[in-house]
């Protein structure tokens, strides 16, 4: 649900930590392997953990959830931690997957705030630490054009002057939930008429994007695409780059969806997984980290330790008008799963 | 008598031999067994089982994973259809790769030809340079061709400074880019076995056939490429089969819009959690490939010239 895009400068990122780890901390008395989202991961913050604890961390990217999921499943991963999105929680609970630690009884998870500290896909806080939550929208190159971007139509009814210059985020499930919540249904819904409508929606639409592909960062920056669907934190990005990526709202609907952070049960560095699900809950260290990807975090005080250009950045701070249409992501329950990916093969043949 | 035994004595050496043989091979297969049939073998069996509910497998038998590789039971009027879905996208990349074999053979011929004719030293030289793209990794090849090719890239960024268009030219994310990156990218493979066939020749044939008279063309037509035929089918072998997999390239130049065998299978195993279909569709893959090499192989055998 939530690729963090720019794979390249993931993988120079990733080298980083490595070359950083294995000169800065000569004597480090443990190690943590993180799996995460590319380009995901604040690497001051990461700095500061391996000075306090003496550990060693190490950084591997994912590009999807599916991936994290199916790696993580054949065991002897090696990772002790993985970061996924709030509608895959199910999933990695109900497979056994996690290891319970508990952070909501940890030291830190007073600054959870409280919106975030009793959430549905895992009562109590007792496997997950929020990371970071956004919603799925649009970004549009104001260059190219200028008329209303708060809408769905972006995407799915193009407008002349965006026509072959459209990139779709291929997340399977983002992409034909926008669908549906175009064409008026709930997401995850069973309802053939209205798949039907979303089936045609997304066929008659693609003629018109240039791309459906993770590296919306780097292409709007290079001018490759003008318009994407994309997450708002990467529309933050995209904006600092160049001032004219501006990040719509649809109002036809959106999701909102959250990361957290979790420990796995065959993880070998549980004490140090523990030790960083609590670290990640001080707000300085959350502050940090958001700093870097841009989106928040879920933990209260931590807008003190932001840049002064995030607590009223357009692409954070939903519009009042805009609140009542977001809808919180879940997990689909497999038979709409197996509609959305026939849906998806006829789309992509 | 004594003729005998001298028979049996060889006969027991040469038992020994063959008993010694297998010997040393054991290794080798007991690692061809575990490492390559063994999987292949669980992908068969996982292509016979249901899907689990979030990916895996539930160990129920069921045909519906092959079924479903050939046809489709459309979701909105449930009938069975031919899965043209399927069958698009494996002839979208049977296609490609087809094109690429064809591409990096006229690009690679006159390439070989041309390192072949050269002298003996020079020859190392221009071989080392060929295979230096071998040094990177395949990633940050197709990433350069990226740079290269893009909207603000180096192509058109030089014709724009050259006042020979004002809009850049849409290079990236079209089929022309997805074929001239599998090109680029397997041109070495087919330049090598190439010339290995061609620093064989034997030029006076060649010369032969002027002081005949042969036209140039008949030349090429009657002497070379019957004699270099063998290192033509090695090298269509070694671009054709990692072709038909390709799976980087396509996505990274092509935009990802259209899927090639490779994605249609990842999408199994990931967002689509079907892995039974994705075991049906990796040995079809499969079979594709085995029924390619043997066309090829008795295309190889049927060739009349001999060679010496």
């Amino acid at each position: 649900m939530t690729a963090k895009t720019g794979g390249l400068k993931a993988g120079l990122m990733a080298l980083t930590f490595a070359l950083m780890a294995s000169t800065g901390i000569a004597h480090a008395e443990g190690e943590l392997n993180i799996y995460n989202w590319g380009n995901y991961t604040s690497p001051e913050m990461i700095k500061k953990f391996e000075d306090k604890y003496n550990v060693k961390v190490t950084i591997t990217d994912y590009d999807s959830n599916d991936t994290a999921l199916a790696k993580v499943r054949q065991g002897g991963s090696g990772f002790d931690m993985v970061v996924p999105s709030q509608n895959y929680m199910p999933i990695w609970i109900s497979e056994g997957l996690l290891l319970e630690t508990d952070p909501g009884k940890m030291e830190n998870a007073k600054n959870i705030a409280p919106e975030w500290a009793n959430p549905d896909f895992d009562p109590g806080r007792k496997y997950s630490v929020p990371w970071a939550m956004g919603i799925v929208g649009v970004v549009v190159n104001t260059a190219a054009y200028d008329g209303d971007i708060n809408t769905w139509g972006i995407i799915f009814d193009t407008p002349d002057a965006l026509k072959g210059k459209v990139n779709v985020v291929p997340e399977m499930t983002d992409v034909i939930d926008a669908a549906v919540l175009y064409n008026g249904g709930t997401k995850c819904t069973g309802d053939l008429e209205i798949l039907k409508k979303v089936r045609d929606t997304l066929l008659k639409a693609k003629p018109n994007w240039v791309a459906m592909e993770y590296g919306t960062i780097e292409k709007m920056g290079s001018g490759d695409i003008m318009a994407s669907s994309d997450w708002n934190g990467s529309a933050f990005r995209q904006r600092l780059a160049n001032p004219k990526v501006k990040f719509g709202y649809p109002k036809e609907g959106y999701v909102n969806w959250s990361d957290n952070l979790v420990v796995l049960k065959d993880a070998k560095n549980v004490e140090n997984a523990k030790l960083f699900q609590n670290f990640m809950m001080d707000p300085e260290n959350a502050g940090m980290n958001s700093a870097f990807h841009r989106y928040a975090n879920g933990i209260a005080g931590s807008d003190a330790f932001m840049p002064a250009d995030m607590k009223d950045a357009p692409e954070i701070k939903i519009p009042d008008e805009f609140k009542s249409v977001g809808v919180p992501s879940q997990t689909c329950p497999p038979d709409v799963q197996a509609l959305y990916t026939k849906i998806w093969t006829e789309l992509q043949k | 008598m004594a003729e005998r035994d001298a028979l049996s004595l060889i006969e027991a050496e040469r038992r020994r031999d063959i008993r010694s043989r297998w010997l040393l091979s054991t290794p080798a297969l007991l690692i061809i067994l575990f490492a390559a049939l063994g999987p292949l073998f669980i992908v068969l069996v996982y292509s016979f089982l249901t899907p689990g509910d979030y990916g895996d497998v539930k160990w129920t038998f069921s045909t519906e994973g092959w079924v479903s590789v050939f046809l489709q039971r459309d979701i909105f009027d449930d009938t069975l259809t031919i899965a043209d879905a399927h069958l698009t996208i494996f002839w979208r990349s049977i296609k490609l790769s087809l094109m690429t074999t064809v591409v990096t053979l006229i690009v690679g011929f006159p390439t070989a030809y041309f390192i072949a004719t050269r002298s003996e030293r020079t020859r190392e030289l221009w071989l080392f340079l060929i295979t230096i793209p071998f040094w990177t990794n395949l990633l940050i090849r197709t990433l350069a061709m990226l740079v290269v090719i893009r909207n603000e890239g180096l192509i058109n960024t030089m014709l724009i400074r050259f006042g020979l268009i004002d809009q850049p030219l849409q290079m990236l994310f079209t089929d022309g880019a997805i074929l001239a990156g599998m090109v680029y990218v397997y041109l070495p493979l087919m330049v090598l076995p190439l010339y290995a066939s061609m620093e064989k020749l034997d030029f006076r044939l060649i010369e032969a056939g002027y002081d005949l008279y042969a036209t140039p063309f008949r030349v090429l037509t009657r002497i070379i490429i019957p004699l270099v035929k063998p290192g033509m089918i090695a090298g269509s072998i070694l671009v054709f089969i990692p072709s038909l997999g390709a799976y980087v390239t396509p996505s990274i130049l092509g935009g990802g819009k259209n899927l090639m065998i490779g994605n249609l299978i990842e999408l199994q195993f990931g967002a689509g959690r079907n892995w039974p279909l994705g075991s049906a569709l990796s040995i079809a893959l499969m079979l594709i490939v085995m029924v390619a090499l043997l066309a090829y192989v008795r295309n190889a055998g049927s060739s009349g010239v001999k060679h010496g």
